[in-house]
């Protein structure tokens, strides 16, 4: 299923004195079974363009068409379940959306109001609390025991027993220590690979969109700047400072060394291994 | 439509009655309140209304803003009008519906009582658009000073107002995300039958009030290691000033309160 935005525009609280405009003509398109990468500044209307891909918000203008189904702006919207069914979206601090007395029932809500049963939510439940990487002792526990961390892992798994084919991803890894942030992003990263489930990363850390993605959006200032794969948007490092971003930590490294050796390395090099490899073959040939 | 709602919001502007004394503009509000209910007649309420209008003149606000913005409280408004008109039962029957007859008095009362209603929710909203919620609370906590004495807790309560006021944008905020989440999760709170609507609040409740209570904790240890020990001998960054305008906006008042109550006993 594809997801392609045109022209979106959005304002909040439209018509009225607050009126602000958060997002702007942004057009482009999210291929079924890839990664897509949303990168840009606090503010740049990240956050706000992903409500659009499950209809949560729409557009004050453009249209967003998600599968078949196409949201237009002006135009009434009923029965908007299929659409959120199919596209699930992890929230920013998604912890906070955990309300029952058991993170079995907590797992179980998505999955119950699009109609599953609760046999077979109850076993998606086990089976996707397992996967984000929790002890299965953790079901019949209240979700406000368990640290911040596992309530984030129970939340994403509320999220995931839905099984929805594309997934949304909203700064999922803000706020967790460096080993939950990489084995979240694998798992991600993973299921994707697995499934081919559609990933949408919304991230600030260049590092998550090199390593993961195929297609990098760019956000400034609610509009899109740029679109490209990662390779070709980190290998113009002036370019992203305009727009307030970094490039990953590797790519830092490889312009050092090519400029304290002279020689220019024939790409971008994304990961450490890459650039490891790169570098292996470098030594060959000096 | 809960972000275009202006009731309980502060528009920064400059104007006369945004450079105003929140003291002044409190007591102003209050007694309005009192002075509104000696009108009983229509001359009375025609003035009333015109004074309502030019405070908003004075406030820099369009009154088509206002009209808009307070169109949630003109729905409640609307229904009290229509409770008084179908309820009241005193002199002639004016129009007899068979099942419903509707009397001189309940039109008088009506007309009344919506009349006063919005007046009141037009000035009270005048207050809150014009003024800082920090500085409504220190105008507060100024005008409550003197029950110190008998040890009514003034400063508490200011403060305590100074935090609720300052957290509801923050609890709107919340409460849009964790809406979002839920529905995003398939939670149907605009539809269905009124059962399921009311189930659906459970997921957004709970985390709301969680939430709350953790900032709560947070807020009372952030205090704490600030060193807040109640307002025992605490000096104000933000001081009052008293000036002229505000006086003669209270004496506008009086002229009011004249004029109605010359209405009310002579005319
Ligand atoms: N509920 C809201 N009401 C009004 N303005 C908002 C709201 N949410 C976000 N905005 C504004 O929209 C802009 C984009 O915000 P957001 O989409 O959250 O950006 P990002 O996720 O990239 O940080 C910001 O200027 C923000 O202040
Ligand atoms: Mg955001």
């Amino acid at each position: 299923m594809d997801i392609v935005l045109e022209q979106v525009e959005y304002r909040y609280a439209a018509n009225s004195p607050f009126e602000k405009k958060a997002v702007e003509d942004v057009t482009f398109k999210i291929p079924e079974g890839q990664c897509t990468a949303i990168i840009g500044h606090t503010g740049s209307g990240k956050s706000t363009l992903l409500l659009h891909l499950n209809a949560l918000l729409k557009p004050t203008s453009g249209t967003v068409q998600i599968g078949e189904r196409t949201v237009k702006a002006g135009r009434k919207e009923k029965d908007l379940k299929p659409i959120r069914e199919k596209v699930g979206i992890v929230f920013q601090f998604p912890e906070q959306q955990l309300f029952e007395e058991t993170v079995m029932k907590d797992i179980c809500y998505g999955p119950m109001n699009f109609g599953v049963s609760e046999e077979e939510a109850k076993k998606r439940a086990a089976f996707w609390l397992k996967e984000v990487g929790m002890p299965e002792e953790v079901l019949g526990k209240s979700p406000f025991d368990l640290s911040g961390g596992q309530m984030r892992r129970v939340a994403i798994a509320g999220v995931l027993a839905m099984e929805p084919e594309v997934l949304v991803l909203d700064e999922p890894t803000a706020g967790l220590d460096p080993r939950g942030r990489r084995e979240m992003m694998e798992m991600f990263y993973r299921l994707h690979k697995e499934r081919g489930i559609t990933l949408v990363l919304v991230t600030h850390s260049m590092e998550d969109a090199a390593r993961y993605a195929d297609k990098v959006v760019v956000m400034h200032k609610g509009r899109k700047v740029h679109e490209a794969p990662p390779r070709e948007l980190f290998s113009d490092t002036a370019r992203l400072a305009e727009w307030g971003l970094g490039v990953p930590e590797v790519v830092k490294f490889q312009r050092m060394l090519e400029e304290k050796t002279g020689k220019a390395f024939p790409k971008v090099c994304l990961t450490m291994d890459e650039l490891a490899d790169m570098l292996k073959l470098g030594g060959e040939s000096l | 439509m809960m972000e275009k709602m202006i009731f309980g919001r502060y528009i920064p502007a400059d104007s006369i009655a945004h450079r105003m004394d929140p003291r002044a503009k409190l007591i102003f509000v209050f007694a309005f309140i009192a002075i509104i209910f000696i009108a009983n007649d229509v001359w009375g309420y025609v003035i009333a209304a015109a004074f309502t209008y030019i405070s908003v003149k004075m406030s820099g606000l369009s009154l088509r803003f206002l009209i808009s913005g307070l169109k949630p409280v003109m729905i409640l408004i609307a229904f009290t009008f229509l409770l008084q008109l179908f309820f009241a039962r005193e002199g002639n029957v004016v129009l007899d519906l068979g099942f419903i007859q509707i009397y001189e008095e309940g039109i008088r009362q009506a007309f009344f009582i919506s009349m006063r209603f919005t007046l009141l929710v037009f000035m009270t909203s005048l207050l809150t658009l014009t003024t800082t919620p920090i500085s409504i609370t220190d105008g507060l906590e100024s005008l409550l000073n003197p029950l110190k004495k008998i040890k009514f807790p003034a400063h508490e309560l200011a403060l305590m107002m100074s935090i609720a006021l300052r957290f509801i944008p923050t609890l709107m905020d919340e409460t849009d995300k964790i809406m979002k989440a839920q529905m995003a999760r398939g939670s149907d709170m605009s539809s269905g039958p009124l059962k399921d609507r009311i189930k659906a609040i459970v997921p957004l409740m709970i985390p709301l009030f969680v939430n709350a209570f953790k900032r709560a904790e947070d807020l009372a240890t952030a205090m704490e290691v600030r060193g807040y020990r109640g307002g025992e001998g605490r000096t104000k960054y933000r001081l009052l000033f008293w000036k002229a305008r505000d006086t003669f906006a209270l004496l506008s008042l009086v002229l009011l309160a004249a004029v109605l109550a010359a209405f009310r006993f002579w005319i």
